[in-house]
């Protein structure tokens, strides 16, 4: 299945098992998304309960909250995450705050499904992945998906939980092809980052779309003789580097790899948990590749060049073995 | 309206050739506004637009070879290739910016009129957006702000009965816009978008009245974008014949047959204006086409003045 379908199966299982759920966005009902990713939601269910909004983020992102606070279960779907700046009044200060601010007895079960990311020359405004928008925002839960497998499954976790949920998905990986493990009944459970393979060298984290350079990366390497241990972050909030830290322990480095700017991406709190808990373990300091400190430029070889490569992964990656080897 | 058709033909080959990079968003069809109502303004006046706005920037001057430039992401680019096809602009040229994500412009347009307002040279603002702007936030609060405080500015709403994929009553009560105008009492005008010289009465009148002293005008011109939204879309969801009704009232072929019933009017005279705008559009391409690519390199200069 491809992560455009995983998406669109997750949004009809989850329509098709609850009455309660609900979508809406800008084109997702009848041109069936500006990505296809809501593609013969609206045929199927309805343009009541799949629905066209206006071009209006404020009011749709706002009302989804209504919804969820009155028993339904929303999903909207913000067409690029660096839409989110338009409704952020509604995301950060009433939808992540409002349960704290009732004293913690509230539900609020919706989703904001986020589409972001570069790579594909949409520039400045349109190819910013959001995660470190969000990234200090109690109140939201954030899931990054990498895989057709995760946009299904973080996606379904996202509008079973009882709580606000963004879930980022990158336009790079829409017809990235993968097996999708769909569970019968009980909606699937997040815990923290996903090991995507075992290694003894070196420990690379990335989320989002850099998941898959990380991968291709660890079979280059894998021809030096490096063995690289993978994962997929997976959850930006609530952020459980556990895993992480037990894998550094073990290979006694850390590279991360993240489509966000170093200041306020997540790797610099990676950083600093691993720092604070294995210090004595590493063997070299832990390294990040990060965009530039400069918005996404729209010419090709500007853009190829900020975006973190393959090429500077296995690089970093070499260095940071290899530099204690000779 | 020639010479932004031909570069929007223009553009549309470029993708084909695989010269434009990510999207562009094209305007054959809506040519009238732009031409009309940049027709209205003084060399000091600024506007602001949206990704849909090469038609105003042509019409505004700007040499299409730096606007081809930017969008085939070259160094010589009115934006240093940093923009690209939705980000072009030029401040000396009172371009203010274009903005990809909808209705941002808006409010920045309202800040040029309040300096204009400030300054007292008697500088105009206009905004250019669609109809499918007047749904979001911006737009409501800058129509408001611009009535209270009388300010000089001209909103220009390309009424072309879309956005993106929706037609406009999915998303919109009414297709008549300029209803929005009276909620903010301010005057406002519907006019054929398709016909320059209606198109620049109306903002003319507007433009007059900011000057004056009287504040705000919203200008409603019904149009039609011929393309899709942008380039990958085959605009598969307009109805039989939508495309061919408005071709009938193209807005080029209109203002010839106008000409036609003119006295002296002068047949190989257009011809001409037509062969010279092809050359000059041909040219420039070619030069865009062959100009370097940006050096890679460290870009916080861009982001940020650092001296
Ligand atoms: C805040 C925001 N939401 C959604 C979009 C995606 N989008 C780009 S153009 C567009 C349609 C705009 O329609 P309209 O204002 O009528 O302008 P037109 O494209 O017809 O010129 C949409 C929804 C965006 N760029 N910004
Ligand atoms: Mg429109």
């Amino acid at each position: 299945m491809s992560y455009r379908e995983a998406i669109v199966a997750a949004q009809r299982d989850a329509l098709r098992s609850d009455d309660r759920v609900f979508l809406m966005g800008e084109d997702i009902g009848l041109a069936g998304g500006p990505f296809k990713t809501t593609d013969g939601l609206q045929e199927e269910f309805g343009p009541s309960r799949v629905r066209d909004t206006p071009i209006s983020e404020q009011a749709f992102v706002g009302a989804a909250m209504g919804m969820a606070l009155t028993g339904y279960r929303p999903i909207v779907e913000l067409m690029f995450s660096d839409f989110m700046g338009v409704c952020f009044d509604q995301i950060v200060n009433s939808i992540a705050k409002h349960r704290f601010m009732q004293g913690g007895t509230l539900e609020l079960p919706l989703v904001i499904r986020a589409i972001g990311g570069g790579g594909v020359r949409f520039g400045a405004q349109h190819s910013q992945t959001g995660e470190g928008w969000l990234l200090p925002v109690p109140g939201l839960k954030v899931y990054s998906s990498a895989s057709p497998n995760e946009a299904y499954n973080l996606l379904l976790a996202a509008v079973y939980d009882p709580n606000p949920v963004v879930v980022i998905e990158h336009k790079l990986l829409f017809s990235r092809k993968g097996p999708v493990e769909r569970l019968a009944g009980e909606p699937p459970l997040v815990d923290g980052p996903k090991q995507l393979r075992v290694g003894k060298d070196i420990t690379i984290v990335a989320s989002l779309g850099m998941v898959e350079r990380i991968e291709a990366a660890s079979s280059e390497l894998e021809q030096t003789g490096i063995s690289a241990e993978l994962f997929d972050l997976r959850a930006i909030r609530p952020f459980e580097p556990k895993l992480i830290v037990e894998s550094v322990q073990k290979t006694k480095r850390l590279l991360v790899v993240e489509e966000n700017h170093s200041l306020g991406g997540w790797g610099g709190e990676l950083v600093a948990v691993v720092a604070r808990q294995a210090l004595n373990d590493l063997a070299t300091p832990p390294e990040r590749i990060t965009l530039p400190d400069w918005p996404m430029p729209y010419s090709p070889a500007l853009e190829d060049a900020a975006m973190p490569s393959v090429d500077a992964i296995v690089t970093r990656a070499r260095v940071m073995v290899e530099g204690r080897r000779s | 309206m020639l010479l932004i058709r031909c570069f929007e033909d223009k553009v549309h080959e470029a993708f084909q050739k695989n010269l434009v990079f990510g999207t562009t968003h094209l305007c054959q069809g809506q040519e009238a506004v732009s031409a009309g109502a940049l027709e209205c303004l003084r060399d000091d006046d600024m506007l602001t637009y949206t990704y849909r706005g090469h038609g105003q920037v042509i019409a505004r001057g700007m040499d299409p070879e730096d606007a081809f430039a930017e969008i085939f992401g070259r160094d010589s680019g009115c934006s240093r290739g940093l923009g690209g096809s939705m980000h072009l602009a030029d401040l000396s040229l009172g371009l203010l910016g274009s903005f990809a994500i909808v209705g941002a412009g808006l409010p920045v347009a309202v800040g040029a009129a309040i300096s204009a307002q400030l300054n007292e040279r008697g500088q105009v603002a206009m905004t250019f957006f669609g109809d499918g702007s007047t749904n979001i936030g911006t737009f409501h609060e800058s129509m408001n702000l611009a009535a209270v405080w009388k300010l000089p500015i001209v909103f220009i709403c390309e009424n072309n009965l879309y956005g993106e994929y929706s037609p406009i009553l999915l998303t919109t009560p009414f297709e008549d816009l300029a209803k929005r105008a009276i909620a903010y009492d301010m005057p406002s005008d519907i006019v054929d978008g398709n016909d320059v010289v209606a198109v620049y009465e109306a903002v003319l009148r507007a433009t007059d009245r900011a000057r004056a002293g009287g504040g705000p005008t919203f200008v409603e011109c019904k149009t039609y974008r011929q393309r899709g939204h942008s380039r990958s879309d085959p605009a598969k969801y307009r109805p039989d014949d939508e495309l061919e009704s408005w071709l009938k009232r193209d807005p080029i072929a209109r203002c010839e047959a106008v000409l036609k019933t003119l006295d002296g009017f002068d047949a190989s005279g257009i011809e001409r204006i037509k062969l010279s705008v092809e050359n000059l559009i041909d040219e420039a391409f070619e030069s865009a086409a062959s100009a370097p690519w940006p050096e890679v390199r460290d870009l916080s200069f861009a982001a940020l003045r650092q001296d």
